[in-house]
């Protein structure tokens, strides 16, 4: 049911974030359902790693899993999830509300919703950082200031005592930007960052995120259905598909010789990339919800390239060079290896 | 300690904790504009209840005044040794206690037609014991208050406690504390009250208590969805990403967000509960003082000809008018505390 956990990656040191065989499930009607079904994926210091894929395909819920924030009454099955040398799986809860936000921190979609609307934005940092670190609330308070000139919030004393209601979805963005690198933590998941703002502002926040991964050295796990936005920040680019990674490489195998046909399609139906009169291309049909999964491949309903193998067996990994692997029978097919990699569904 | 001397002590550290809870609002700008809308928007209904709070603590501070006791003479030197409040002090039973039913300014007794000892001074008339109407009818101020208030600051933090935490942690603890709420509102709660106020007596206090325990149902069960609702916003998935821990995210995340329905169910259920009270005191286990106990006692002379009615028209003037600001005051808390408004004035 899910694909084979790869073999454990040579120690590197560089490795801040290592997720092995990620597994999260829902209960469905019959039995439990895998929404996230065997992720793998490596985040280097500083290095930022696009995930990306279609609603639905399980890529938030992969996020909130690596910090073990998923929903009731989802739950965590198998695979480990090693942030420096940690298993962030097999942590207890008071060890772990000590990593989120330190070690680790998380932003969000809406930036609308995601501070407190009785609190002031300066308060809010203030506390974000008082939760890791034991200082007073002046210096505290110091710190917030520096944290807000660093996020490009202009006049930032005065945007300290703003309640949230009083300031653009901008600026709220980089107070949520403010409070989730106010310990520094080592890895940032981003979760649609920009989706909910302007574009003029979409093209700030990026640069901003840039400019602070530049700086701090910050991994970042950018999740994202935008693929402007990956080809802007992303060094490495994970594509899910239904619960599987289906093509993983660096920004350039991905998007400008991707291999998979769900990847190539994904590409193909950028509007920007389409000539004038043209029809926009698409992918026919739509991703499957979770239970309905075919056996196989689960693109396989979807893909123009399909053949015998695809609707029986799941295909497992085919490396194409160091950096860029991908789950399908064709490509193992082109590459020469066994038409068969995987197990059998 | 004489227990007049703990009633002053208790209102003393309720006037002091109103206070302070006003002085910390007005520092946070939403509280701020909020309180500066309200006496915008309903100035004569702020008059009014400023009225009957100022009547109340009028008559909550009693003293014993030494000087009193040896220059009366006659009257019941009983009560000369009793502390008394301002209002008692306004109305000294040597001017105003005549011996039976006079009609309002009226200068004979109602029966019998006798000279009234004081004439012309009761503006609302005297009762069967020839108490002044007036006099009564400002002294049950207090116990409005009393009832209304006291009630509410006990069903407040019930409601928000078993509400909080029902909505927050879910599971098994949300089903046994739905479990207690549904069971409380499933009993006819005027039976429940009854018993109660059989089980714990009669005092004011006691009839707080009782109508406490049989009116935070329905509080917390708002309070639970609205957690509920909160718990699933965005702000609090990211405060648990940042690491803070449940208590945190309650003290500071949930609960100042539901401070608006606090202050609006203080002001609703504080009507409903001095109506209660009423309800109660026609039914003969209210609290003694009260406008309740006025009707209920003025209900016996309805079929008298000509009719006694200043009584029962003083107390319900009285109760309408406290239960009607109120109300209105209610209505303008929420329509300015709505989270739909108040984004509009922001």
């Amino acid at each position: 049911m899910s694909t084979p956990v790869a073999p454990a990656p040579r120690h590197d040191p560089e490795t801040v974030l290592d997720v092995r065989g990620l597994v999260t499930s829902f209960p469905g009607p019959n039995h439990r359902l895998a929404v996230v079904d065997g992720v793998d994926l490596t985040l280097a210091r500083g290095e930022t790693l696009a995930l990306v894929g279609e609603s639905g395909c399980g890529k938030s819920l992969t996020a909130l899993s690596i910090l073990r924030l998923v929903p009731k009454p989802g739950r965590i099955d198998r695979g480990t999830v090693r942030l420096g040398a940690r298993d962030l799986r097999a942590l207890p809860v008071t060890e772990l509300r000590r990593v989120r936000g330190h070690e680790i921190s998380m932003i969000f979609q809406e930036p609308m919703t995601s501070l407190n609307p009785v609190v002031t934005a300066g308060k809010q940092v203030v506390e974000a950082i008082r939760l890791h670190e034991r200082v007073s609330s002046t210096q505290a308070r110091r710190r917030a200031l520096t944290l807000f000139e660093q996020v490009g919030i202009p006049d930032p004393a005065s945007r300290l005592n703003a309640y949230p209601h009083q300031l653009s979805g901008g600026m709220k963005q980089r107070v949520m930007i403010a409070m989730a690198l106010a310990a520094r933590p080592s890895v940032l998941i981003a979760d649609e960052p920009t989706t909910a703002l302007d574009v003029t502002i979409q093209g700030q926040i990026l640069d901003l995120l840039r400019e602070l991964r530049d700086q701090l050295g910050t991994a970042i796990l950018l999740i994202t259905h935008d693929l402007g936005i990956v080809n802007e920040l992303a060094d490495r680019i994970a594509v899910m598909y239904a619960g599987h990674l289906v093509e993983v490489g660096t920004r350039r195998d991905i998007l400008a010789a991707p291999r998979h046909p769900y990847t190539q399609g994904l590409l193909r139906s950028i509007p920007a990339r389409a000539q004038r009169g043209e029809r926009l291309a698409e992918i026919a049909g739509v991703v499957p919800p979770p239970g309905q999964w075919p056996t196989g491949c689960r693109f396989a309903p979807r893909c123009t390239r399909a053949f015998e193998p695809c609707t029986r067996l799941d295909p497992g990994p085919t490396r194409l060079s160091a950096n860029h692997t991908a789950w399908c029978h064709a490509v193992a097919q082109e590459e020469g290896s066994s038409p068969v990699g995987g197990v059998p569904a | 300690m004489e227990p007049y001397l703990l009633s002053n002590a208790v209102v003393v550290v309720l006037v002091g904790g109103l206070a302070a809870a006003l002085a910390s609002a007005r520092r946070s700008r939403v509280w701020r504009d909020a309180g500066r809308e309200l006496v915008r928007r309903r100035p004569i209904v702020l008059a009014v209840l400023l009225a009957y709070v100022a009547i109340g603590l009028l008559d909550s501070l009693a003293w014993v005044s030494g000087s009193s006791a040896g220059t009366t003479q006659g009257a019941d030197t009983v009560s000369i040794h009793k502390p008394r409040s301002a209002i008692d002090r306004l109305f000294p039973d040597e001017r105003y206690r005549e011996k039976s039913y006079s009609a309002p300014l009226a200068d004979r007794e109602f029966l019998g037609g006798a000279p009234l000892r004081h004439p012309g001074r009761h503006l609302l008339g005297t009762d069967l014991l020839g108490r002044d109407v007036l006099y009564q009818t400002l002294k049950g101020a207090r116990v409005a208050l009393l009832v209304g208030g006291f009630t509410t600051l006990i069903v407040i933090p019930l409601a928000l406690l078993f509400g909080v935490v029902a909505g927050y942690f879910g599971g098994r603890v949300d089903d046994v504390i739905f479990f207690l709420i549904s069971t409380l509102a499933s009993m006819p709660s005027l039976l429940l009250l009854i018993a109660l106020i059989m089980v714990l007596g009669r005092g004011p206090v006691q009839v707080c208590v009782a109508l406490g325990i049989t009116g935070w149902v329905g509080f917390a069960r708002v309070v639970r969805g609205e957690t509920l609702k909160l718990r699933e916003l965005d702000y609090v998935h990211a405060a648990r990403a940042l690491g803070a821990s449940d208590a945190r995210i309650v003290l500071r995340h949930i609960v100042p967000n539901l401070m608006h329905l606090v202050v609006i169910t203080f002001v609703l259920t504080f009507s409903g509960f001095v109506l209660a009270e009423a309800v109660l005191s026609w039914l003969g286990i209210g609290i003694d003082g009260s406008w309740g106990r006025m009707i209920d006692q003025a209900r016996d002379e309805l079929s008298r000809d000509p009719i006694i009615w200043w009584n029962l028209v003083s107390a319900s003037v009285a109760l309408f008018g406290l239960i009607l600001a109120v109300n209105l005051l209610g209505d303008a808390v929420r329509d300015i505390l709505d989270p739909r408004t108040l984004r509009e004035r922001a």
